[in-house]
């Protein structure tokens, strides 16, 4: 295991945090990784069994969303010192001095407690605790502990990902269950191929900033094979949905092409000496996650109105 | 070495038109959070509905 901390970072002066617009507060959220947050929590809603009065499943969405915006305004504002020191991340409002670190903080905090609060009073508390736990996770085991200690960071990091449809799931029933925990674990199988992949052709800005990605630390070969281990494990996981009855046929059949074509991504990659198949192979996975739900959705919604 | 009056009367111009942007997105800042907690009555009263109604 590896200690990195980038301490010696020149951040710009914060003269422009007083002019920081709603649109900077906006990008700490990390609208992008919201969206499919925001639709694997829905899926979690969808094929939950029993039912939830629209507006508290819209609220839920909405806990679900700022919630894990919060998060991630957190883990922008604690890793400001990386994030300066990486092309993908040095526009971000903080290593730009748009936002002041502690604004920036308090942001997230509040906005991180407001979304548990409002989960637990409107729905239901074991989806509020399911969030709390998420976000916890994601900040203090991710963030804090892991990322920068550990090329295994998004392995068990990606669990806080994964929480979203656990906790739509939640909402609805009010529980834990089996269902909803193999949902969980496809996302969390899902997370290593999709970040190593960026990991790949990103790593030059992973070594600069010290954080000790899989192909910083082992290399690119053996993160190519880590890869494609994580799909072919990914492949019966992504099937067991219909096995225990949560998905019908087209659910399946989707989840075998979709999977097939993913260990594919992955084979390419092992065999591609550059980065263009890691970067078709990271623009598949978002594709293969959104896809792999809108089915599980559709086809759940498909059934319940011919029935 | 005093300044010129061209080179002092450039750093107003300059000084004005931050200050007018800087305004400007303090105020798009203001309406957003009008804008939030304007939606978050409107959510808690209409849940409060709801959960009223046994939803």
């Amino acid at each position: 295991m590896t200690d990195t901390t980038v301490t010696d970072t020149k951040l710009p002066v914060t003269s422009q945090a007083a002019a920081a617009s709603a649109a900077d507060y906006f990008a700490l959220l990390k609208p992008r990784v919201m969206t499919l947050v925001v639709f694997t929590g829905f899926a979690g809603l969808v094929v939950a069994p029993g039912h939830l009065h629209p507006v508290l499943a819209l609220t839920a969405i909405l806990c679900i969303a700022v919630g894990a915006g919060a998060a991630g305004a957190i883990n922008m504002w604690y890793d400001r010192d990386i994030d300066a020191v990486m092309t993908r991340t040095r526009g971000r409002p903080l290593p730009q001095g748009r936002i002041e670190p502690d604004d920036a903080l308090a942001f997230g905090v509040v906005l991180s407690v407001g979304a548990v609060l409002l989960m637990g009073l409107a729905v239901n508390w074991v989806a509020g605790a399911l969030l709390a736990l998420a976000s916890a996770f994601y900040v203090f085991v991710y963030t804090i502990w892991l990322k920068r200690r550990t090329p295994q960071n998004i392995v068990i990091g990606g669990a806080a990902g994964a929480f979203p449809p656990m906790i739509g799931w939640a909402a609805v029933t009010g529980d834990v269950a089996l269902s909803s925990v193999l949902l969980f674990l496809l996302i969390f199988m899902w997370t290593p191929p999709h970040f190593w992949a960026l990991a790949l052709f990103r790593s030059g800005d992973y070594q600069r900033a010290g954080v000790p990605m899989l192909p910083v630390v082992a290399g690119a070969a053996e993160t190519k094979r880590q890869m494609l281990v994580y799909t072919l494990l990914l492949l019966p996981l992504a099937v067991a949905p219909w096995y225990v009855g949560l998905a019908g046929p087209v659910y399946l059949t989707g989840a075998v092409v979709l999977g097939s074509l993913f260990v594919a991504c992955a084979i390419r990659v092992l065999c591609d000496r550059t980065d263009r198949s890691a970067k078709q192979m990271f623009g598949f996975s978002i594709l293969y996650l959104f896809l792999l739900f809108a089915l599980l959705i559709g086809e759940r919604i498909v059934t319940q109105a011919f029935t | 070495m005093a300044a010129k009056p061209r080179d002092l009367a450039a750093a107003g111009d300059a000084d004005s038109a931050a200050e007018v942007v800087r305004r400007r997105r303090l105020r798009g800042r203001n309406l957003a959070v009008a804008g939030v907690l304007l939606a978050l009555v409107v959510l808690f009263y209409v849940i409060t509905l709801v959960r009223m109604g046994g939803g």
